[in-house]
This record gives structure tokens, sequence and C-alpha cells, in this order.
């Protein structure tokens, strides 16, 4: 395959392998003569400009053969289909047994609490690197019912979790829309228009004020960048389990975002002690000294006193848009009776 | 003893990385040793200390930095062979991402960090093309797209080699490369080695101790660049 490749034109090979066009264009090759075929332009270039690309006349060809392969196996690999990961207990940092057997399915919601320190980013990294008792706590992590096939355990980068928290911000120079284009672009989805205009929808859906795709990446408000992380793993990322740490205090519709996670059949899991985000998961993992203690589902009790919850929220955020507009606040709405 | 190369651009955290990736090596015995490149000053030499890491450490001074890696691998090799070293991990300072460490038949690292923009891949040479495993570090302080586009870009400019993302705080992604040490070769010698890129020939008249700027004081290998005037100007 590769010979024919490099017999073509420049300008035809990138044409027909859009991931090579950038490669070529470094080299110089597009610029001297994009109908030229590649194989002609590389054997007459000069070694002294192949050595400024960093590379030799051989490397350049085993480079583009491997581009090749590697782009042909991205189009033709399926995204690992997911129906189950379970997490089979290990041990505690005292070295005594933890009784675990959880199983996570697409459109779980999971919520992990626990003092800080307690082991919440060891039992994510556990599911991350898909443990075999090889880690210090000393669980497993089966696939659909089974140990993982390394395949998929030593995939590269494996992209198990995407991660969406508080810490993180965007620091690329471009505008939304350029950005997002390009995300979807490396994803390699068929329309790339039209995914980017679904993913600023959703995120200006969930943020108060709205952006536009010209927006700055690096200008949006700490809300509207949550909101753009959420939607953009929501609806671009591959990854089957999404990790949300710390966002109650993002500005955005918590609830709204859970349920744009779920609908794409994500494995959603919240580190959170916010009331309200907890009580919208189905279970909590109640995790102390390094182990999970105890599976706590949300009851009947406890959904009745969420429909509370979510009122006072609305509440409190109607005060604080009257703030926002110059108000003040001498009548209070009126707030549920317990249940 | 088994030999791996880590390379990468400043305070990327590669000794973060080292220092990670050798408390799991070491887990359950094998021994571990650091040797430490960089070119006119370095902490890290107390850095692996700490970590109870045995470490040697080379300043270049006014000699390139990856040339000096050169000369002084194999002497470094032998070394650790004398400590009893399992493992002896080299962490050199790619400081100009035109050469690059990286020896055949030696695992070859490159780390990288996520914050250093999305392009970066593209620009750093044969020291990250050339590397049998890239790491990716600071991915928790960038959104998850940021991640994915960086990793992308990696692949594209290297896709032979294998990809991992690393938080160099928490240690997360030690495993994986402590997997890919762990199936370096075994090194006896590196005499008659090459490296995977030939480093530039050329010597200046500035590397051997001009310092004066103007074109009579340039003889040897010298290169100019063209300045023309930009189209729709007039001179
Ligand atoms: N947030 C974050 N910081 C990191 C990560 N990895 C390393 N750092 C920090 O980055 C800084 C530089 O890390 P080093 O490990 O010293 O980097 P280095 O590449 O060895 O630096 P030089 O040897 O001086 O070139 C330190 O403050 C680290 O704590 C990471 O994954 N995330
Ligand atoms: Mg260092």
């Amino acid at each position: 395959m590769i010979d024919r490749v490099l017999d073509l034109g420049v300008a035809e090979i990138a044409g027909r392998h859009p991931s090579l066009a950038g490669f070529l264009a470094g080299l110089g090759a597009w610029d001297d003569d994009p109908e030229q075929p590649f194989a002609g332009w590389l054997a007459a270039v000069e070694d002294a400009r192949l050595f400024d690309m960093g590379m030799e006349r051989a490397q350049v060809t085993a480079h583009v053969g491997a581009l090749l392969r590697q782009v042909t196996q991205w189009q033709n690999a399926p995204a690992p289909v997911i129906h189950a990961l379970c997490v089979r207990g290990g041990r505690d940092k005292a070295g005594r047994p933890e009784t675990l057997d959880l199983i996570l399915r697409p459109g779980d919601v999971v919520c992990l609490v626990g003092p800080t320190g307690a082991g919440k980013s060891r039992l994510l990294a556990d599911i991350e690197c898909l443990a075999q008792g090889d880690t210090p706590s000393g669980r497993h992590v089966l696939v659909n019912g089974a140990p993982p096939d390394p395949a998929l355990r030593f995939a590269s980068p494996r992209t198990l979790i995407a991660q969406v928290s508080q810490t993180m911000s965007f620091v690329v120079d471009l505008g939304v829309g350029a950005f997002i284009t390009m995300h979807a672009e490396c994803r390699m989805v068929p329309d790339v228009e039209a995914r980017v205009r679904e993913v600023i929808a959703c995120a200006n859906a969930l943020a108060g004020e709205p952006f536009t795709p010209e927006t700055a990446l690096t200008q949006l408000s700490g809300g509207q960048s949550r909101a753009l992380m959420i939607a953009d793993t929501a609806l671009l990322s591959a990854s089957p389990v999404v990790l949300i740490d710390e966002i109650e205090n993002a500005g955005i519709d918590r609830q709204k975002a859970l349920d744009l996670l779920v609908a794409r059949d994500k494995i959603v899991l919240i580190s959170t002690h916010d009331p309200l985000l907890a009580l919208l998961g189905g279970r909590r993992l109640v995790i102390q000294q390094g182990a999970v203690a105890a599976v706590i589902e949300t009851s009947e009790r406890e959904r009745t006193c969420l429909a509370a919850l979510a009122q006072v929220d609305q509440g409190l955020m109607g005060l604080r848009e009257r703030l926002r507009h110059g108000g003040r606040i001498e009548a209070l709405p009126a707030w549920p009776a317990p249940p | 003893m088994r030999l791996i190369i880590v390379a990468g651009p400043p305070s990327v955290g590669k000794t973060s990385v080292i220092v990670r990736t050798a408390a799991v090596l070491g887990q359950g015995g094998p021994r571990v040793g650091v040797l430490k490149f960089d070119a006119l000053a370095t902490d890290d030499d107390t850095v692996y200390r700490a970590a109870g890491l045995p470490v040697v450490a080379g300043l270049s001074g006014s000699l390139c930095p990856d040339h000096f890696f050169v000369s002084n691998i194999d002497d470094g090799l032998a070394w650790g062979k004398g400590q009893g070293f399992d493992f002896l991990i080299a962490e050199s300072a790619g400081l100009c991402n035109r050469c690059s460490p990286h020896l055949h038949g030696v695992l070859g690292v490159c780390v990288v960090d996520a914050l250093s923009g999305v392009h970066t891949p593209r620009k750093i040479g044969p020291m990250l093309r050339l590397a049998d495993v890239v790491v990716i570090t600071k991915g928790d302080i960038v959104s998850q797209a940021e991640r994915e586009v960086f990793a992308y870009n990696v692949r594209l400019a290297n896709p032979r080699a294998a990809v991992l993302f690393f938080n160099g705080i928490t240690g997360q992604g030690a495993g994986d490369l402590a997997f890919h040490a762990r199936l370096a070769q075994p090194q006896d010698s590196l005499e008659g080695r090459r490296l995977r890129f030939s480093m530039p020939s050329a010597v200046c008249p500035y590397c051997v101790g001009e310092t004066t700027v103007g074109r009579e004081h340039q003889r040897g290998a010298v290169r100019k660049m063209s300045f023309e005037t930009p189209a729709g100007e007039s001179a």
C-alpha cells in the first residue's frame, strides 16, 4: 500500500489522507510542487533539507508507512463496547480485605463520597488502568465479565475515563469553534460541522450566559468552560466512563449535564459532597481508609428529599439572579416543607 | 541491567515521572539507579536522593548537552552495572529539540507536557519522533478535549510509539511506564551502538569561542538567512 501511496502526487496524497497533509506541508514537499509524485520529490530533495526536518530519507518513508497504518487502524478499529465494568474488592490501607463486587453499566450515575485522602483517586486510577491485582489496592477490574484483553489494557493511549474537574481549564489559544472542530477532526466523526454546532448548542444550554463559536476559549467563564467540557465529553469523547470532580460551584445546570451524559450511555462517576448531585446518582460509594466501606442505594425517601432540595436550589438561584440585577432580598421564595 | 533513556524539554516533569516509576519498579526488591545529564545546573540529584534513588549528575557546561550525553552514557552504564542495579534510568536535558539522545536497541522515552499547546508535538523533532514511549504529563490541568487532541498529534508525530498519560504529582500512569521499562533490553555495553538520529556535524565559529558579531568573524560552517522585502511593500 505504501508504495502505491508514495507514487501519488503530493496534493493527491494530502487529499486522500488528511492526517498526512500536515506532515507533507511541514516537509516542504507541498510548496515545492503539489503535483509531483512524492517518491520523486523525496529522491531529489537535498539531505540538508531533510535534516532540518529531523529525519533521514529512509525514516521519511518509514514514517509515512507507519502513519498510514495508524490511520487505517483508527478508522477500522471499533470503539470498545462496554456493557459492564465490574470492580472486585482488594484491600484497604491497613491490608484488611475489601468486600466489594460493584457492577457499573452504561447510563449508571454513581457518586463517590469520603474525606480527602480516603482513596477516591485510587479507585478511579484502578478503573482507569483496568487493575488486575497489580496496583496498591489489589483490586481487579473485569470488562464485560472477564479480565480485559491486553490490547485494551495497554491500548495507547488508553482512554477509558474522560475527566472533567474544577482544576482543569482550556489553555489553547483558539476560538471555541476552531478548537472543537479540531477535536471533532481528530475523532474522525463524519459530519464535523454539524457536530461542532451541536456541542456548542449543548454547552450553551448548560451554562447560563451564552457564548459563540468565535469566543476565545481562554475567555470563557468558569461555568461556560465547565459546560463546554461536559458537552464536548458527552458528544465527542470516545471514553465510556466519565469522571466529574467537584463541579458543584461551577454555575451550570447539573441535572441537564447528567442527563446529557446518561443519554450518551456513559458510566458517570461523580466525586462530590453536594447533596443535590449526590442524590441525583443511583448509588453512592462511601470510601474510607482506601477501601469502599459501603454502597448506598439512593432510597425512595431520599428521592423525595431530592425534589425538595431541587426547589431550594431553584430558590437560591432566583435570589442570585435578583442580586445580579441589582435587586434587594427582602422577601424569600416559598421553601418546601420537609418531606 | 535494563537501561531506559528519558528525554524531554525543560520542566515537563521528567524527574517526577522517573521518581514515580522507579517506586513501582523497585517494589519487591529490584534496584533502580539514575543518571542525570543537564547543561548548567540541576537540583534533580537532591530530588532523586530524597526519594532514595542512587544518582550521579553530570553537567555539560560549555559543551552541547546532547553531545555530552553520548560521550558519557557508556561510562554511566558501567557505573550502574558496578552498583548492581536492575534498572538504570538516564534523564537527559533535551534542550534544543534538534537532537535526540535515543539509541538503537535502548528503550527511549520522551516526556511532553499537555500544557505546552496542541501543536507542540509537531515541533519537537527526533526526540519525540524516534521515541519508543511518549509520556504526556500535566493532563490534570487541561481539558479532556485538549488531552485528546494533544495525544492525537503525538501519534501523528510518532505513529510507532506507545503513548501514555502520566500525572507526575499523583503517579497515575507509573504502572504503565513500568510495564514498558520491564520490557527494555538488558544492556551489557553500549560500545558500537548507534544514535537513532545523527547530531549536527557542523561546528560554527561561535562554537569554538568566537564572540564578535559580524560577517568578517564568521568563518567555517555558517548558514545565512535570506531576508526578503514582504510582498506589497516597497524597499
Ligand atoms: N500539575 C502537574 N504538575 C506536574 C506534573 N508533572 C510534573 N509536574 C510539576 O512540574 C514541575 C517540573 O517537574 P520536574 O519533574 O522537575 O520536571 P523536569 O522535566 O525533570 O525538569 P528539568 O529536569 O528541570 O528539565 C514540578 O513542579 C512538578 O511538580 C503533572 O502531571 N501535573
Ligand atoms: Mg528533571
